[in-house]
């Protein structure tokens, strides 16, 4: 009976489930349960609770949760990359019949979490913040299109990150690899909890991806400044177009596929099943028609940020905007078009093999004049090496050499020889590092000053360039080796001698990029607490040429006292040299949308309904799922959503920037 | 280029807005409820792919012409067509202010789409009474789920119908509550639009097959 009970309220969630048995883990838990504490200990102590709550939590300014979205992003970079250095040190030791210190269980879910990790929890979150924070100053709104949205979107993404992590240490995660593949993830092969996990942190994560892009789009469409046409959009804001189109239109398929493999799991259908008339294929299929998308979704934004830089430290206007524009829009095409490349090896045949390999290689075209662009736009430019500028140049030698091997990877018999070999492992790091990871510290050192009000400390900033630069080809030069010699993905031991060095090299290259995000870290405190900060007091610490350098930095709430009128690409260039005087009186009230607790709570119950599914507690499900479905009804019946910031407010404001553009401190 | 020709005139451009244009309330409401319909959209043809490509594989169980019944389906197909019909009569007494006329309409609205839930389960029940469960065979899982997924949504529909006839009651036919019907419309007609596509994939041609 009372058995009977307690698994009634707590479903399969027993004792045995922690992983006790693991030391590592169980350290790991004593020291994030030792760190946390301190961590709420301080914000209690300091009293900072309801100043988190109402300035930031509850906050529906895009700029608030753009800053948001990369906190989260960087603090689960730093749990991606443990997990990444774990699995270098098990395969740099692990040979000649020593098994290393990872069993087997715990390593494959290393290099399933971290892929998860870091592309759902690390370059989502990163690329969302850039979009949410810059895209509404470059086309001068006062904030995005649907603003609590907004708030619910992080919160969402927060919550699958917050799944992510229990998995850690209340059960398991997926031993399947980051896509969980049928029929390895199916109820059969892996009937613990740890597929579930994956599929409840994308699910809950996914919504709020999805809803997030809706809100883009809207915005990026209905809410440009007048005069600001489509073609002259910074090109930042039109890569994030495209990116948030593929976003609405990829997403959506994870959502029902993941759906799909929860039901042949939960409900015991036979889509993915390899029996009944089920297909495993499909499922591949199906994931990849997102996948491929997605990782265009990662880079997009990136390749914004670099046009960006390339024209400002340039001190030139963007060299061919107009095919930048067309080249991003061809590549977002394309990439539906592409996706059985991930699967050559499938025995679709030669034709259809062909049709997509040739798919493939035409992306690289596009992708090629945009790198011609950035070289033309330096051309007799008057280059400033700044940090983010450094990043340019290390992007494009880096993403170039990805991009070849990329190439070389898309003819179809060279990929039935490398197929799920390191050599694929080295290619999709060199693009996503060298392309997505560069891109966001590029954009990180660039418009930190118009976040926070002061440029990042150089030196370290430097210091963590080139540690990443050289760690980040130390770690995966012996991958393309070692992939040539046929070793595959995702092994744990070794039998042969002769490999063991080159996995050494690799290990230093990932302690070398360790250093990197070290410097990074210390580079970030330097610039917070230091006391000889570069104030920028001008709102233009680059001499930038797009509007977010029109207002102040940090900007004030709602963005722009007035709204900017635009003339040209390169609006605030244009303005600047016309000689545009910004209006210091006649300021006029303001209206603005209120901040909400209830996304907060929307994606609180979200991840209990996902943990109460994981563990099969079904009347926690039910009630969880009744209390979600509550709460945003009774949102519905809160007519008063917006206020008005009143017209001295706005002059306290402007007149303050007024002193500070004269000159004064 | 226009620009530079301005200033070479020597006109002075206006570079801020000093009256600030009028902003429509909700005004980016429509597309950014049409954007998420597409999204919507997105998960039905997968699930249609899914269907397209499974709804073949019986696993010697039962196929369409032992399971569907295409009179039943004729009166709940009607039943959702009509209910497209009353949802637009509720949009023109909405437009003309009439709020008694507008609540008529949606109630009828949502009978009409309770009617065609209720045949849908019904349809279930008697699928599953006969052991055509989704465990069975792939098509039947794809069947289930596509069909499933469309009946979730009229029920996620009624439910907000439901909201808004208690919020149009409360507050009347205020902006806020206008645009709410105009989504809540374009959803109820997207979802009629997918069960066209529904009963022609999944019906039809399941039983001419």
């Amino acid at each position: 009976m009372t058995n009977e009970f307690w698994s009634f309220i707590f479903g399969r969630l027993t004792w045995d489930v922690l992983p006790l048995h693991e030391p590592i883990v169980v350290i790991t838990f004593i020291v994030v349960a030792i760190g946390g504490l301190a961590v709420l200990g301080a914000l209690t102590y300091f009293k900072l609770w309801g100043y988190l709550w109402k300035e930031w939590f509850t906050s529906v300014d895009h700029k608030k949760i753009g800053i948001m979205y990369m906190v989260l992003g960087l603090v689960m970079l730093l749990r991606g990359f443990a997990d990444a250095l774990m699995m270098r040190l098990q395969q740099a030791i692990a040979f000649n019949g020593y098994e290393g210190y990872l069993n087997a269980h715990h390593y494959d879910q290393l290099f399933s979490v971290h892929g998860v990790i870091m592309i759902f929890f690390v370059a989502m979150p990163l690329i969302t913040g850039f979009m949410n924070y810059v895209v509404p100053l470059q086309i001068g709104a006062r904030d995005v299109s649907f603003p609590f949205l907004n708030n619910f979107s992080f919160w969402m993404t927060a919550g699958g990150a917050v799944l992510v992590m229990m998995s850690l240490f209340v059960g398991e995660f997926a031993q399947t690899g980051w896509l969980a593949f049928p029929p390895l993830s199916g109820i059969e092969h892996s009937p613990a909890s740890g597929v579930d996990y994956y599929i409840w942190s994308l699910q809950v994560a996914g919504v709020g991806t999805t809803l997030s892009g809706v809100n883009l789009i809207a915005t990026i469409i209905k809410m440009r400044a007048p005069g600001m046409t489509m073609m002259k959009m910074p090109v930042f804001t039109w890569t994030s177009l495209c990116t948030n189109v593929l976003i609405v239109a990829s997403f959506p398929i994870l959502t029902a596929v993941l759906t799909l493999l929860a039901l042949d799991r939960y409900v015991g259908t036979n889509f993915f099943t390899a029996d009944f008339g089920g297909s495993p294929m499909m499922y591949i299929n199906l994931i990849w028609i997102w996948g491929h998308p997605e990782v265009y979704i990662l880079i997009l934004p990136c390749f914004g940020i670099f046009s960006e830089v390339a024209s400002t430290f340039s001190g030139k206007r963007l060299f061919g905007y107009t095919s930048m524009v067309y080249a991003t829009v061809v590549i977002t095409v394309l990439s539906y078009l592409v996706w059985l490349h991930h699967f050559f090896t499938m025995g679709s045949g030669a034709s259809v093999n062909s049709f997509f390999g040739i798919t493939t290689m035409i992306i690289s075209i596009p992708t090629g004049a945009k790198i011609f662009n950035w070289l033309f736009t330096m051309y007799k430019g008057r280059i400033r090496f700044e940090l983010p500028m450094m990043w340019l140049i290390a992007f494009m030698l880096t993403f170039t050499i990805g991009g070849m091997t990329g190439v070389l990877l898309a003819v179809p018999p060279a990929d039935f020889v490398l197929h799920n070999s390191l050599f694929l492992v080295a290619h999709f790091h060199n693009v996503i590092i060298g392309g997505v990871l560069f891109g966001i510290f590029a954009g990180i050192n660039y418009w930190w000053p118009k976040a926070f009000g002061y440029k990042l400390n150089e030196f370290w900033g430097k210091v963590s360039f080139w540690l990443w630069n050289v760690g980040f080809w130390l770690a995966f030069g012996p991958l393309y080796v070692l992939g040539l010699m046929g070793i595959t993905r995702r092994l744990r031991t070794f039998d042969d001698p002769s490999l063991q060095i080159w996995f050494i090299i690799a290990g230093i290259g990932a302690l070398v990029i360790a250093g990197g995000i070290g410097a990074m870290l210390i580079q970030f405190g330097v610039s917070i607490l230091g006391k000889n900060k570069e104030w920028d007091t001008t709102g233009d610490p680059w001499n930038g040429r797009t509007l977010e350098w029109a207002t102040s930095s940090p900007p004030p709430q709602y963005n722009f006292a007035f709204t900017p009128v635009i003339h040209d690409n390169d609006a605030w260039a244009d303005m600047k040299a016309r000689n545009a005087q910004r209006p210091t009186k006649d300021f006029m009230e303001i209206h603005m949308p209120r901040n909400t607790g209830t996304g907060v709570v929307l994606a609180g119950l979200s991840v209990v309904l996902g943990f109460a599914l994981i563990w099969y507690m079904w009347w926690l499900a039910i009630l969880s799922f009744v209390a979600l479905i509550g709460a945003a009804i009774i949102h519905t019946f809160n007519y008063d959503r917006d206020y008005y910031i009143p017209v001295e407010a706005v002059a306290d404001v402007e007149n303050e920037r007024t002193r500070l553009l004269s000159g004064a401190r | 280029m226009s620009s530079h020709a301005t200033t070479a005139e020597g006109e002075a451009p206006q570079f801020y807005e000093l009256v600030p244009h009028h902003h429509a309330p909700h005004g980016s409401t429509q597309i950014g409820f049409w954007i998420y319909l597409m999204s919507d959209c997105l998960i039905f043809a997968s699930l249609f792919a899914i269907y397209g490509v499974l709804g073949g594989n019986f696993a010697a169980g039962p196929s369409p012409e032992h399971l569907f019944n295409l009179q039943l389906v004729a009166v709940s197909t009607g039943a959702l067509l009509l209910s497209s019909i009353t949802y637009g009569f509720a949009m023109l007494d909405m437009d003309e202010g009439k709020k008694t006329g507008t609540l008529v309409w949606l109630v009828i609205t949502g009978i009409l789409g309770a009617v065609f839930l209720g045949l849908t389960l019904y349809e279930f029940y008697h699928m599953i009474h006969e052991g055509a469960v989704p465990q069975r065979s792939a098509f039947l899982s794809a069947f289930f789920v596509l069909v499933g997924t469309h009946a979730l949504h009229v029920t996620f529909g009624i439910l907000w119908l439901v909201t808004l006839l208690v919020q149009i009651g409360a507050k009347g036919l205020i902006p806020a509550n206008k645009i709410r019907v105009q989504c809540l419309s374009m959803f109820w007609h997207f979802l009629d639009v997918i069960w066209i596509g529904v009963f022609t994939v999944v019906y039809l041609m399941g039983m001419l097959r």
